[in-house]
């Protein structure tokens, strides 16, 4: 499946595949980043750990999308290349990944969101005709499916909560909102990988995010804020401003000691 | 309102892959059962530890007094009878 680069494919634009696995890889490395920034913060030690086992995951899932995406591209990068070494507008994560932590509502709030898209998602690409993203998938599956189990029961726990908690959790759920549009909004990659029987529908996949959030948040009493107009581009390259801080951290000790190795 | 530290205690039970029994592991602290079997499983199965995981409140337990050890356990100690160990095995029989 992956033969070794040729000639031919050296130098060549690395096409929808290249770009479409840059997309979910850096949306998992981003969010993963996010989440390590609780440890030693979360509420409980419980939560710590939590948290960081979610960050783990998502980190692992990253790895192997991020080592094809290298191979595809052909052009001898490594996933420590592409995770480290690019700059800003070249990361294609969603931006809802990259909104900082906030309060535990709102870290809460932003990995329900993700994980009610990612479920769907790798139910999907399960099914992918490049098998290869269809194996990781198939793996990444198991994982997001309990990430959803704890977001949507603490969103559940906080929504249903207090007063306090209550009022918390629904201005999280609005000020993340008009990030979630991106996710769906198909543009000529993700038609591309669509047509190529690589990637599902998104507006399919809207449908099935839309139906999974509704239920929690019923049980959550919240309510559903309204669609907003505006897009966001993390996916295009074009980042919020808080992304540049992020990445700043992340690549921090690859930048200072260039190939340090443990 | 319930603070985080009055969360209650729990303690946790694990199966291992393979395993007949539950085991206790050590505890936990959360808000109820489920949190605390998420909290289990974040805990305590993150190196593959278990296939089955259960949890009770500490407070549900019910313990024998340490200062009634004596009285409790000490009386079996000279009773040796009690293990099988005074059967003749016959020979035909092989795995026992």
């Amino acid at each position: 499946m992956n033969a070794a680069p040729t000639d031919a494919v050296r130098g060549a634009a690395p096409g929808p595949l290249f770009e479409y696995l840059l997309r979910i890889g850096d949306t998992g490395l981003v969010l993963a980043q996010r989440l390590g920034e609780w440890v030693g913060h979360a509420p409980a030690i419980e939560e710590d750990l939590g948290l960081a086992n979610t960050a783990l995951d998502l980190l692992g899932q990253a790895r192997m999308l991020l080592s094809y995406a290298a191979e595809i591209e052909g052009r001898s990068r490594t996933e420590d290349d592409l995770a480290f070494l690019r700059e800003e507008s070249e990361y294609r994560n969603a931006t809802l990944a990259e909104m900082p932590n906030g309060d535990f509502g709102d870290t809460i709030a932003r990995q329900f969101l993700l994980d009610a898209y990612q479920v769907p998602l790798y139910e999907r690409l399960a099914g992918s005709r490049d098998t290869r993203l269809a194996a990781i998938a198939a793996k990444a599956l198991k994982e997001s499916r309990y990430h959803l189990r704890y977001s949507s029961g603490w969103l559940v726990r906080l929504g249903d909560g207090t007063e306090e908690s209550h009022a918390r959790a629904q201005a999280a759920l609005e000020r993340l909102w008009p990030y979630t549009g991106e996710l769906f909004d198909a543009d000529e990659t993700d038609r591309q990988a669509l047509a190529d029987g690589i990637a599902p529908d998104p507006a399919e996949l809207h449908a099935d995010w839309s139906a999974r959030v509704d239920v929690v948040l019923t049980e959550a009493t919240l309510a559903r804020p309204p669609e907003s107009r505006y897009r966001w581009y993390g996916k295009r390259g074009r980042h919020s401003e808080h992304f540049g801080h992020l990445l700043a951290e992340l690549q921090f000790l690859q930048r200072s000691h260039p190939g340090a190795r443990w | 309102m319930t603070q985080i530290r009055d969360w209650p205690l729990y303690e946790i039970f694990i199966r291992a892959c393979g395993g007949l029994d539950h085991k206790h592991v050590g505890s936990v602290h959360a808000a109820d059962a489920r949190m605390a079997i998420e909290h289990a499983r974040d805990v305590y199965t993150r190196r593959l530890e278990g296939v089955s995981v259960w949890v009770v409140r500490s407070s549900d337990i019910a313990a024998s007094d340490p200062a009634e050890a004596d009285a409790l356990f000490e009386p079996a100690r000279d009773k040796i009878y009690r293990h099988p160990t005074f059967y003749d095995i016959p020979k035909e029989v092989e795995t026992l």
